[in-house]
């Protein structure tokens, strides 16, 4: 239960619940005084633990993807973002900036340019968070 | 491959674009009568659309300072000033902005986008930080590009979003040298006319020692007690390590330039690329700056005027219930659901005498399209209201206002 935490995080008009899991993924009840609020996404990264499992990272860039998805194909570890979604160049490094607030890292922008996949942008922000 | 299909779907939107009337990316200005009228497709159209925030390219005594110019030293300069020298109006300029910004140095590009384009990489390389807002302009993303520093973009106008970033680099464990952070901001932004929270933002960067880039393109003149612009507005001028600006709006010309007060920024003339590769301003182009440089200290009633003008538009659109951009400013963001709506209103106004622009994605942030109106100085309160009134009426038509008796109803 070490790394279970249980974050909100307010943006505009939008109120994302994230609960994070145990290193497998798995996720744990969350605790009421585990919660952070806070209204710009800077103080509740915070209070996250250093390791945040992969799956966590994935279900959550899966989350910011789901609106640029296609058709019913899944969104998952593989897709290419910024082909196999509606999503322009733009879009896609401005939900990099919400993940880099969630996850408390800093993606430059020529490493985004050499991202493709979900995957890839998964192991980049988990390698930075290991830094 | 063709070489060209790599632009197939750009080229689609385009030939539907074209096909289904005027073009709003190939407009032709059959003459330009003033700073505020031109022909266009035969008709006199009023023009809120072209960044002449003073309204000098047809000042008399600009027009003159250039004509005296080509007279006393020709055309062009045919060369880079490297390789073909400084003319005396060039260093004459180069002293002149810094005297006004009260800098100690200042170079003069021929546009403003080579401005941005050779003094960001030249100021921050391999191992360094650039950070810049999410809704910088092409010419700070093409800066981004020619540099090995590490760009990292933050929200825009939001200091605490750059807080955040600034904090995460000086936490970084590797990197045995104190990294040089630079930060990138614009004192209005070109597409919905807000300003930077700068006081906030420099308050950050002081507290990082990170160092600042503000663009003043479209604030020099319209902001600041002696019109230098954000940074004079809100008083910190001092820590604004290098400002950025144009001759291209205020000044009714074509140029850029940089000022600073560090003792080494000289060295940028034998390293910037955009500035030793491509030829200088002729003299008639400097000799005017100069001129409307004059001109700008000299009638501070023309700021007044422009703001008296954004507030005529911005209050009167606002009044009709169109969503604008989310501050009074001389560029005033009219937002529209979507691009073939912005187009199609577009279309309208210009069939109604009013040229204006349409910025659509990835040109503006947040996928927005918008018409985007700058004001002139010289616009008249006629001109203004009666603008309203057309955009109103096609605001109307197009369903995208309540009709006008609901909205009398309602006390507006
Ligand atoms: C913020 C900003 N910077 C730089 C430029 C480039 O200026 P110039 O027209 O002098 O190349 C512009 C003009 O479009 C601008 O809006």
């Amino acid at each position: 239960m070490k790394y279970c935490v249980t974050n909100c995080h307010f943006t505009k008009n939008r109120r994302f619940c994230h609960n994070i899991g145990t290193p497998d993924g798995e996720m744990r009840l969350r605790t009421a005084h585990q919660l952070t609020v806070d209204n710009d996404g800077v103080l509740d990264t915070i209070a996250l633990g250093r390791v945040v499992s992969r799956a966590t990272i994935v279900r959550e860039i899966c989350h910011h993807l789901a609106p640029y998805q296609v058709g019913e194909k899944p969104i998952n570890g593989a897709t290419v973002i910024a082909k196999d979604l509606t999503i322009d160049s733009l879009a896609i490094m401005d939900m990099v900036m919400e993940l880099e607030d969630r996850f408390d890292v800093s993606i430059p922008m020529n490493v985004i340019a050499e991202i493709h996949t979900v995957d890839q942008l998964a192991d980049t922000i988990q390698d930075l968070r290991a830094r | 491959m063709g070489l060209f299909d790599r632009h197939a779907g750009l080229l689609e939107a385009y030939r539907t674009v074209r096909t289904t009337g005027q073009d709003p990316f190939h407009i032709r200005m059959e003459r330009v009568l003033s700073p505020t009228e031109a022909i266009i497709d035969g008709k006199k159209t009023l023009l809120v659309g072209t960044n002449n925030y003073f309204g000098l390219t047809f000042d008399p005594s600009c027009m003159d300072a250039a004509i005296e110019a080509i007279r006393a030293e020709g055309t062009g300069t045919t060369g880079s000033r490297i390789a073909n020298g400084s003319y005396n109006e060039h260093m004459a300029l180069e002293h002149e902005i810094a005297e006004f910004y009260g800098k100690k140095h200042c170079m003069v590009f021929t546009t403003g986008y080579q401005a941005n384009l050779g003094v960001i990489p030249g100021l921050v390389g391999q191992g360094d930080f650039l950070l810049i807002d999410a809704d910088s302009h092409a010419s700070i993303y093409d800066a981004c590009k020619m540099t090995q520093a590490e760009v990292i973009r933050f929200k825009h106008n939001d200091p605490s979003s750059l807080d955040a970033r600034l904090r995460r680099i000086s936490e970084r464990k590797e990197g045995d040298r104190e990294a040089n952070r630079l930060v990138v901001l614009e004192g209005i932004y070109s597409m919905l006319g807000d300003s930077a929270p700068l006081k906030e933002f420099v308050e950050v960067c002081k507290r990082y020692g990170a160092y600042v880039l503000i663009d003043e393109a479209h604030s020099l003149g319209a902001l600041g007690e002696h019109g230098r612009g954000l940074c004079e507005a809100a008083g910190v001028l001092d820590d604004c390590h290098f400002i950025v600006g144009t001759f291209s709006k205020t000044l009714g010309a074509i140029g850029g330039y940089c000022v600073s007060d560090d003792p080494d920024f000289d060295i940028l003339r034998v390293t910037v690329r955009s500035y030793m590769f491509t030829a200088s301003s002729p003299p008639s182009i400097v000799a005017s700056v100069r001129q409307a440089l004059r001109v700008v200290k000299a009638r501070p009633e023309l700021r007044k005027q422009l703001w008296d003008n954004v507030a005529t538009l911005y209050d009167g659109l606002a009044g009709q219930g169109f969503k604008l951009g989310p501050e009074h400013g001389p560029v005033v963001g009219v937002h529209l659901p979507d691009r073939e709506t912005a187009i199609a209103f577009w279309r309208a106004m210009l069939d109604a005498g009013i040229y204006v622009n349409v910025a659509t994605p990835p040109a503006t942030p947040n996928g927005v399209s918008l018409l985007r109106c700058s004001l002139c100085a010289v616009h008249t309160r006629a001109q203004l209201e009666h603008m309203v009134e057309v955009m109103a009426g096609i605001g109307r038509q197009m369903g995208l206002l309540p009709p006008a008796k609901a909205r009398a109803a309602s006390g507006r």
